[in-house]
């Protein structure tokens, strides 16, 4: 707008017209301006605790003071989190990874047939899949249990066809990825959704004019054009299901389902002495999640999201 | 049959094709036989079922009724991709994600064409891109991307391309520029190009054949020139170039001439070049072959009282609108030949004439009345 008046202004050669200096300072400064909410914001409530958090990680117990610490350099922590935990983090990449693969096997199709066929029923399947969030995420994942228990009518199908090798649906693996699965779809399904809905469906006419039958224009055009939206719902499904610890918690084992979330919980919550061996546990999960999601960009990403 | 109407080759024929959409009907029982290897254009108003028609040819849309035919292969019914039918769509519909060279080489990849790097370079270079192959669609101007979407249909070598209005976004220059390559490319790669537009001009000065659609129908259909100079419908009269028409009815016949009235004048229309020959009659005669005078010309026959409503000068030519005496507003255009051109105004008197060999008279329809009907509210 500005610079557009100006050189309109310019043309005409009337010097009265042309915006004083001060125009352009203004808007140098004006992006910094906006930013200042959103960075008092982070550095709050984001950069302070990951530098306690950070500190924390590196501190060492008072010897004979269960529960006191004491500012260190201590990496050892580290290395007794990892030694001990590590299995716990390859079951929660493991468990994060399994689930995002179901919720995109659930959620292309469910979002390919809103974005496409859905008519006048698109609405109606657009709010039936935001619909869960009206409930806590912890009062329905409960429920879950329901549905799972051994006397509820899954299980017990499936133990009379003998189809459940241990007998309990619940207490398992199997339990911890479904209830992952369940609460995270939501977030696989809406970026999807809304880049398929914003392809334009003229390209895939354009593909089958081209010779590709209906599965290779899926291929060739349509799952390229939602790319986008795959990565991010990949990365808002991956990324909080890798931490969660809620699903194991209430649908999975005390022994051999525990993820890093759990852990870190009892290790803050229960283990007397257990801070430093939590926050390294922490710093560890991000580092890994970071590196394997730069990775995960860097392969698939496109422009529209980097 | 699905697998071999690909290689199916001939002319292409409509018969008798019709499309519904619930209770509209889009194309209605149209037929036609666009010769191999001719440049054929689908000239009509907007909504008159242009891009149907495509869309059933190239199968992205089924025709309730009828068969699509390329020589002697029944393609009805068969996917686009079965079809040796290439589309440039109005919008190019470029794939985003894919760059120039990749984009033209979709279909042969898709075709399982060995070297369809090659052939895309190969089409690239007729359209005159190559220097931008490894570029993104999104970094392209409209009209490169129209090229791009050109080089993607033919580098198929298509028994059939079409053309859905592929110049429409393009500038005045540019879309000269463009009919200019599109019509050599036609000719140096021999395909059957189907053009759709609504600029007659543009119909007019690419297509062998100018098919006239409105409504779902094909109203006139021949080589442009045969268009222009014998309308058989009021609304061809009309859509293409101008004409001055007027309603009468006939009266008897004089030699090779039918006699009609016209508002109280007698005008002669040559026999061949009627479409009516009793009962209600359209008259017609184009604003170039109509002379203007200041006084009554001798010995023609063929006048009519005029008064001038309005003098536009274009240089060239001079443009008169003039009111006749059945009130309808028609045009008059006079090539500035003489050195010391005759200066009406508005409100003058004048007379017209015309040579009667020039005259056409179509049948006086819905169309036609709503014609001079808009002649008369200019
Ligand atoms: N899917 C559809 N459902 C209902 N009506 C349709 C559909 N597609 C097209 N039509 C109608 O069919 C008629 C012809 O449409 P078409 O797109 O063929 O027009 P066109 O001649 O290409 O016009 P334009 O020059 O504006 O592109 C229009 O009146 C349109 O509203
Ligand atoms: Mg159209």
């Amino acid at each position: 707008m500005t610079t557009a008046f100006a050189a309109s202004a310019r043309e005409a050669g009337d010097p009265q017209l042309t915006p004083p200096r001060r125009g352009g300072r203004r808007r140098g400064w004006t992006p910094y301006l906006l930013l200042v909410p959103g960075l008092l914001w982070l550095t709050l409530f984001f950069i302070v605790p990951l530098v306690q958090l950070g500190s924390a990680s590196l501190q060492s117990q008072w010897p004979g003071a269960p529960g006191y610490y004491y500012r260190d350099v201590n990496v050892g922590n580290y290395v007794d989190a990892l030694s001990s935990y590590g299995v716990h983090f390859l079951r929660s990449l493991a468990y994060a990874g399994l689930a995002t693969v179901l919720c995109f096997v659930i959620a292309f199709p469910l979002a390919y047939a809103m974005a496409f066929k859905a008519g006048r029923w698109r609405n109606v399947m657009l709010i039936l899949v935001v619909a869960p969030f009206f409930t806590s995420f912890i009062l329905r994942t409960i429920a879950w249990r329901q549905i799972l228990a051994d006397d509820a009518p899954l299980a017990r199908t499936l133990n009379a066809l003998h189809l459940l090798p241990g007998g309990h649906i619940t207490e398992t693996w199997v339990a911890v990825v479904a209830g992952l699965t369940y609460n995270f779809l939501p977030f696989m399904v809406l970026p999807i959704y809304t880049s398929l809905e914003r392809a334009d469906p003229r390209l895939l006419e354009a593909g089958r004019d081209l010779y590709a039958d209906r599965l290779t224009t899926l291929r060739t055009v349509t799952i390229p054009l939602a790319a986008p939206g795959i990565l991010a719902g990949t990365l808002l499904t991956f990324i909080p299901a890798a931490g969660d610890y809620v699903n194991a918690e209430l649908l999975g084992s005390d022994t051999s389902t525990k993820m890093v979330g759990n852990v870190i919980n009892s290790q803050f919550f229960t283990v007397l002495g257990g801070y430093p061996t939590a926050a390294a546990l922490s710093i560890s999960l991000m580092i890994l999640i970071l590196v394997l999601v730069l990775g995960y960009v860097r392969r698939f990403g496109t422009e529209e999201v980097l | 049959m699905a697998t071999n109407t690909r290689e199916a080759h001939g002319d292409l024929v409509l018969e008798n094709v019709t499309k519904e959409f619930a209770d509209f009907t889009a194309v209605d029982d149209l037929s036609l036989v666009v010769p191999r290897g001719s440049f054929f254009a689908l000239l009509g108003p907007s909504g008159c079922g242009k891009t149907t028609t495509l869309r059933m040819v190239a199968g992205l849309e089924q025709p309730t009724g009828g068969r699509v035919l390329i020589g002697e292969t029944d393609i009805t019914g068969t996917r686009p991709h079965e079809r040796p039918v290439n589309t440039v769509f109005q919008s190019y519909a470029l794939f985003p994600h894919l760059t120039v060279r990749e984009n033209v080489a979709f279909g042969p990849k898709r075709r399982k064409a060995a070297d369809a790097m090659r052939l895309a370079d190969d089409a690239l270079e007729l359209v005159q891109l190559s220097h931008l192959a490894a570029r993104k669609p999104g970094q392209l101007s409209g009209g490169q991307q129209q090229r791009v979407a050109l080089a993607r249909a033919v580098v198929n070598q298509p028994e059939v391309l079409l053309l859905d209005e592929p110049l429409g976004a393009l500038d005045l220059k540019l879309r000269r520029q463009m009919q200019v390559e599109l019509k050599r490319i036609q000719s140096e790669v021999g395909l059957t190009f189907i053009h759709v537009t609504h600029d007659q001009e543009e119909a007019m000065t690419m297509a062998d054949t100018v098919a006239v659609m409105n409504r779902g129908r094909i109203e006139q259909m021949g080589p442009p020139e045969r268009l222009y100079d014998l309308p058989q419908t009021a609304f061809v009269a009309n859509f293409v170039g101008q004409s001055n028409l007027g309603v009468g009815r006939i009266h008897g016949t004089d030699g090779d001439f039918i006699v009609a009235e016209v508002s109280d004048t007698k005008v002669r229309i040559p026999k061949q070049r009627s479409e009516i020959h009793d009962g209600q009659v359209m008259f017609g005669v184009r604003p170039e072959k109509v002379r203007i005078h200041e006084s009554q010309p001798v010995g023609t026959g063929n006048d009519v009282r005029a008064v001038v409503t309005d003098v536009s000068f274009t240089g060239v030519a001079t443009q008169y609108l003039v009111t006749v005496p059945s009130g309808a507003n028609w045009t008059v255009y006079e090539q500035n030949l003489d050195v010391e051109p005759i200066s009406l105004r508005p409100g003058d008197d004048v007379w017209l004439s015309w040579d009667p060999t020039h005259a056409f008279g179509v049948p006086v329809d819905e169309d036609g009345r709503k014609a001079a009907l808009a002649e008369d509210g200019a």
